[in-house]
């Protein structure tokens, strides 16, 4: 499938709430030389998801349950959006439109644009929306 | 009643009870028989030391009323409690056995200064709990006026205890303090705007301090009470002198032995409480091991009563915990555990007191094989599990969830209870 190239693998790692852990985390990861290119934390009470993206996911995958972190595998997209007001609008808007629901989202300005992560509840759907709403996807290529 | 006379009509009963059980009771039988006890070898009260004990999971054996030695028809009530285990234990009634348990509490209740004209607010859970119920008709039969309030809603207690006049409760301690601290912020003071002035104490443990505390802060007295379902249900009450809850001879023998040894111990002297009930008759129990520490005293009282005299409960021989009055085992939780797929079997149980309440946390590992990217997932799981500790041990419990492999591992005696109470 042609859309299969759109499609990033994130990891989410189950973390409780307390000092310490994102630092396990993160020195697990670079004792592997593994790149964090985008992550967010979600927290609820007690406890929390860390999700990345990360340029080697199987590697970071299988050091980090190694060590004795629940780790997933999860399919997300990122978006390319303009660096200027009205940049996430037009992006959320292609979406709604199309009636695909976000489950969660983050993102980051990097050097030459915006990129939204976004896991939905459609993937497919997703990315043939996108593309046809005129939005550009990333290939997971350039993360992984 | 002389001392003397006490123990002769304790003989007596107890005689009757071993030929009841031994032609009766196909249960108490066969542990007598494998025991080598017959009721010809009961010849005097110490004799009773020949006799095999019971436990509290002989009723979750034998559940629901198997080793009951009355028929259902004439039983008028069954109570229930959550046994050690995810099955409850169920106790029956006689109308004898409601009779002597209203009686022993009648007996208590005026031993402490409580009749006409007073007013009782109940705040013990009614229905499958003994407490409630048991207390109300205790205080019915010497013509107190009950207020049922059952447990709960701390703000109507208030309300009602100044507007009915209540004159004493009957609850746990931390609760009255909970109702003490509520009341102050609503603007009342339960020494000065209320007609307070005594609390049936009981179904947790205590301490000297607490009871200071609240004597001093509520301007009220506090009186220990004491029972267990297999007793009946709450059964025997301090009287004025506050110096241990008067045994009713007659109707139960009480001994405290060393829980590793089983010796028995002399006055004063700190051990488990084993108790004999003389006359129940639906559920005699024999030698019950209530797992209580404490001491007794049988000298004459200074009220002038001849009943031996058992003081506040100390601890537990075993890793019972009593949370908000209600008793919890960790097989409980256990148990319950197993249940849920989505966590594993290791568990931590912590409790603390917020304020006046108990607070019990249960720290559960989420699976591998379950673990979701969605936060919605994980509370689902996590609520799953509080909902089903709730169902199982009549307790609100706080689940957290941690991750794999940072829960303790035992080898050997689990202690999987950190208990940060002061009491």
């Amino acid at each position: 499938m042609e859309q299969k190239k759109f499609i990033i693998r994130q990891i989410s790692i189950f973390s409780e709430n307390k000092p310490g852990r994102l630092a396990a985390i993160a020195k697990a990861l670079q004792e592997e030389g593994i790149n964090i290119l985008a992550f967010s934390i979600a927290e609820a009470d007690g406890f929390g998801v860390v999700r990345a993206l990360v340029d080697k996911p199987q590697k970071a995958f299988e050091k980090l349950s190694g060590i004795g972190f629940n780790v997933a595998f999860t399919d997300v997209i990122a978006v390319q959006m303009k660096d200027i007001p009205g940049g996430l609008y037009e992006i959320a808007r292609i979406l709604g439109d199309g009636k695909i629901n976000i489950e969660y989202s983050y993102a980051y300005s990097g050097r030459d644009a915006a990129v939204l992560i976004l896991r939905v509840d459609d993937v497919g759907a997703a990315i043939s929306v996108i593309t046809k709403g005129g939005g550009t996807l990333l290939e997971s290529s350039m993360f992984q | 009643m002389p001392r003397e006379d006490i123990r002769r009509l304790q003989y007596r009963l107890l005689k009757t009870l071993v030929y009841r059980l031994y032609s009766f009771s196909p249960f108490y039988h066969n542990r007598m028989r494998s025991a080598g006890v017959h009721p010809d070898d009961i010849r005097s009260l110490e004799d009773i030391r020949k006799l095999p004990f019971m436990v509290k999971n002989d009723l979750r054996d034998h559940y629901p009323d198997k080793i009951f030695v009355a028929g259902q028809e004439d039983l008028i009530r069954y109570h229930v409690s959550s046994g050690t285990t995810g099955k409850p234990t169920v106790v029956g009634y006689t109308q004898n056995d409601l009779n002597n348990w209203t009686a022993s509490l009648a007996r208590g209740l005026v031993s402490c200064g409580l009749g006409r004209g007073d007013v009782l607010q109940v705040s013990y859970g009614y229905g499958l709990f003994t407490g409630g119920l048991g207390l109300h008709y205790g205080a019915e039969r010497i013509g107190v006026t009950v207020l049922p309030t059952s447990v709960g809603n701390t703000e109507r207690q208030i309300e009602l205890m100044q507007d009915l006049h209540t004159t004493a409760i009957a609850c746990t301690p931390s609760y009255l303090l909970h109702i003490g601290e509520e009341a102050e912020k609503m603007g009342v003071s339960i020494r000065n705007d209320t007609n307070l002035r005594i609390g049936i104490l009981g179904a947790e443990p205590w301490s000297d301090n607490m009871k200071a505390r609240i004597e001093e802060w509520l301007g009220i007295k506090a009186y220990d009470i004491y029972g267990t379902s297999e007793l009946s249900g709450p059964m025997f009450c301090e009287c004025t002198e506050q110096n241990g809850f008067h045994v009713w001879a007659d109707l139960a023998y009480v001994e405290v032995l060393d829980p590793e040894t089983g010796e028995q111990l002399p006055p004063g002297e700190q051990g488990e409480m084993v108790i004999t009930m003389l006359q129940k008759e639906a559920l005699p129990m024999v030698r019950f091991r209530s797992g209580d520490i404490t001491s007794y005293d049988d000298d004459v009282c200074g009220c002038g009563r001849t009943h031996p005299r058992v003081h506040r409960i100390s601890g537990r021989v075993d890793d019972m915990l009593i949370i908000r009055g209600i008793n919890v085992f960790p097989s409980q939780v256990e148990y319950t555990l197993m249940t849920v797929p989505e966590v594993g079997q290791h568990f931590m149980i912590e409790v603390d007191r917020r304020g006046a309440l108990d607070d019990m946390q249960v720290k559960v590992e989420v699976r591998k094989e379950s673990f979701s990217d969605k936060i919605t997932d994980l509370m689902a799981i996590r609520k799953n599990v509080e909902h089903r500790l709730r169902n199982a041990l009549n307790v609100a419990v706080n689940v957290e969830l941690v991750e794999p492999g940072s829960l303790p591992r035992f080898e050997g005696k689990a202690k999987r209870v950190i208990d940060r109470r002061k009491i």
